[in-house]
């Protein structure tokens, strides 16, 4: 199933959650919608779900039209952040609403539903918690039924809100590799909001990244992370050393001084110097681009990270580097740092 | 980079739990030890009050309880039962104590089972739904509470008596409200509006729509989300809420006495009742009533504890 989202305006009061947002999201995908909290992945996920409506805009799903239809017709699994489960009813009763709410034209008689309760909680391996009630189960089992329930319907398209958000780290990062291998199984068209970069990099085919009610950029996780479209992606997937700079006749100047890096066709005036922390290649004093003084050395893992505090700005700019522990830093020692690969986005505001 | 801000975050976690640690505990030698020199040398429990004052403010409430609440209850029953308990029953079977049962009765079903569809609307659409007005119409549920019954009675005889707003029309109709059942049901639902709602209120806005919107997602229509997921939810809230406000519409006087105009084996509710034969000196008859609402009172309490603990249940689960 495709689903297509054409310029999408959604405001609360004076506040535009969504600014004139597209996107297209193709059969068995598996797309993130990645931002800050107030970027308007949230809302754009209750518009397609039906949950929220536009002011304007268009939402189809596999080409039919989704907005002039409720939530409850769209035929859409969706998964929230907090789980809603029914607390009233158990987990079995749970992953059997869909099934028992529907028209008693087309619903499936009490045996079917069994059977296909049971295999439902037998795709998220939880069936032996049939008879519990959802306060008795733990945060990551509680998704897994959420989903369990979300799945029963045989949604036409899965929504998951931020699915792991209220998750410890380590039942995260399980329930991130399970979710990917099961839509691998199952192969639903899923959208899942998240704040979280690592996760959004980690499970989707395609990343949306968004800011301010707007899509920053679309692509696969490699694409996003290596050649990030705008300064905010830049800074906001993987971490970022930024340096304000000043582009002008093809050379970047820090500070008045020109740095060694071509400009590589960035516009001239003031601009700012993205390069990520593994990519500032360390040499001795007196032999790079930029030059400081080491404060601190943090060794863990297979890296190094150091606080640099650069020459040029009298010591005041402090900036972090990840380096491999093949050459031990020292505090108070001077060295020298070359960009590696690097972006140059200008100042807009 | 994964493996980075693991380890990052554990060691700031770390950092951030051991100062809260519990000393009861086991605890780090060198906490238990500045702990330990401490409650030796005192020799008393710092956690709480020393022992006279403690004892000192149980007596105080205990005295008060027993002279405000205790005695009264005391005194009802045994002035009730001041000539035995033939007189007691046959005080009860009267005619006119019998109409008056039955009115308190007729009352309380018809305004609670009213206020119970107004309290469940009231409350569905101001926790589940946004719009214009909803601070005023929260105010506008608590106004009865705020206004003394009797200018609540008066309300209703300024709109329906004789000289009142509707007064000519209803004479000319033959509709009889004031000083009739209508204008005590009228009466009794305005005093007893607030309690459904307000029970039900401040349960729903902590539930959310998170449910609902689950539910619709699903494929229930309004009325399947309603009946199969609010509706449980909210069970004992609204068990609550109908148990105060039966409590309320049954021993409500002040309202009720304006609209009533005391008409024997008519109009006179219980709590009328026991004010008429008080005031002719048939005291055994009055406190007999008047252990009927007494007994009212007990049950009412002991199932609101038990209603209270089930509610506090299922807050637990939501909680966590």
């Amino acid at each position: 199933m495709t689903i297509e989202v054409k310029n999408i305006v959604k405001k609360f009061g004076d506040f535009a959650a969504l600014d004139n947002v597209s996107l297209k999201v193709g059969d068995g995908e598996l797309l993130a919608l990645l931002g800050p909290s107030g970027s308007g992945k949230t809302t754009l996920l209750r518009i397609i779900a039906g949950l929220d409506w536009p002011e304007a805009g268009e939402v189809t799903i596999d080409g039919e039209d989704a907005l002039g239809r409720g939530a409850s017709e769209r035929h859409v699994g969706f998964v929230f952040q907090h789980y809603a489960l029914f607390r009233h009813m158990t987990v079995f009763e749970n992953v059997a609403f869909g099934l028992r709410v529907q028209p008693r034209a087309i619903r499936k008689d009490e045996k079917a539903i069994r059977a296909r309760v049971k295999e439902l909680l037998d795709l998220v391996q939880l069936d032996w918690l049939s008879d519990r009630f959802p306060s008795q189960l733990s945060g990551g089992q509680r998704q897994r039924i959420a989903l369990a329930r979300a799945l029963a319907i045989e949604p036409r398209i899965l929504l998951l809100d931020e699915p792991f958000g209220a998750l410890d780290a380590k039942v995260r990062k399980e329930l991130r590799q399970w979710l990917r291998s099961l839509h691998q199984e199952i192969h639903v068209t899923s959208i899942f909001v998240t704040h979280d970069q690592e996760e959004a990099l980690e499970v989707a085919n395609r990343v949306v990244v968004m800011d301010k009610g707007r899509i920053e950029q679309i692509g696969t996780p490699g694409e996003v992370y290596d050649n990030p479209a705008t300064a905010f992606v830049h800074g906001f997937i993987g971490e970022s050393i930024v340096l304000p700079v000043d582009v002008s006749d093809g050379a970047v100047r820090l500070g008045g001084r020109p740095l060694n890096i071509a400009a590589n066709g960035a516009a001239p005036g003031a601009s700012k110097l993205f390069v990520r922390r593994h990519d500032m290649q360390i040499g001795p004093a007196g032999g790079g681009s930029l030059e400081g003084a080491v404060r601190r050395v943090r060794s863990f893992g297979p890296i190094q990270r150091a606080e640099v505090a650069l020459a040029d700005s009298e010591g005041k700019t402090v900036i972090e580097i990840d380096a491999p522990r093949d050459r031990e830093l020292q505090a108070g020692e001077v060295i020298s740092l070359e960009p590696r690969r690097y972006r140059i986005f200008a100042v807009h505001d | 980079m994964s493996l980075q801000s693991n380890l990052a975050s554990s060691t700031t976690q770390v950092r951030a739990y051991a100062p809260t640690a519990d000393l009861n505990v086991v605890s780090p030698p060198s906490q238990r030890e500045k702990v330990r020199p401490h409650t030796a040398a005192s020799k008393r429990d710092l956690r709480t009050e020393p022992r006279p004052i403690r004892f000192l403010i149980v007596a105080l409430a205990l005295i008060f309880l027993t002279v405000f609440v205790v005695l009264p209850l005391v005194v009802v029953f045994a002035s009730a039962f001041s000539r035995g308990v033939t007189a007691y029953f046959v005080a009860l079977t009267e005619p006119e104590a019998l109409s008056a049962i039955w009115l308190t009765l007729l009352i309380a079903a018809i305004s609670v089972s009213l206020n119970l569809i107004f309290g469940v609307i009231a409350a569905w659409a101001i926790s589940k739904f946004d719009f214009a007005g909803k601070t005023f119409l929260i105010t506008l549920i608590d106004l009865p509470f705020s206004v003394s019954p009797v200018i609540s009675g008066l309300v209703f005889v300024l709109l329906f008596g004789a000289q009142g707003f509707f007064g000519p029309w209803l004479q000319a109709h033959n509709i009889h409200i004031l000083f009739a059942v209508p204008g005590i049901a009228l009466a009794t639902i305005f005093v007893t509006f607030p309690f459904v709602a307000r029970a039900l209120i401040p349960l729903m806005q902590e539930q959310g729509t998170q449910e609902e919107e689950a539910a619709v997602s699903l494929g229930a229509s309004g009325l399947q989300t309603f009946f199969r997921v609010t509706l449980p939810n909210i069970k004992w809230g609204l068990l609550y809420g109908v148990l105060l406000c039966n409590a309320r519409a049954m021993g409500e006087f002040g309202a009720v006495s304006v609209v009533s105009g005391h008409i024997r084996n008519e109009t006179n509710t219980m709590p009328l009742l026991v004010e008429i034969l008080y005031n002719e000196y048939q005291f055994v008859a009055s406190f007999a009533i008047a252990s009927l609402l007494a007994m009212l009172a007990l049950i009412t309490l002991v199932v609101k504890t038990i209603l209270e603990r089930r509610l506090d249940e299922g807050q637990m689960v939501s909680d966590d």
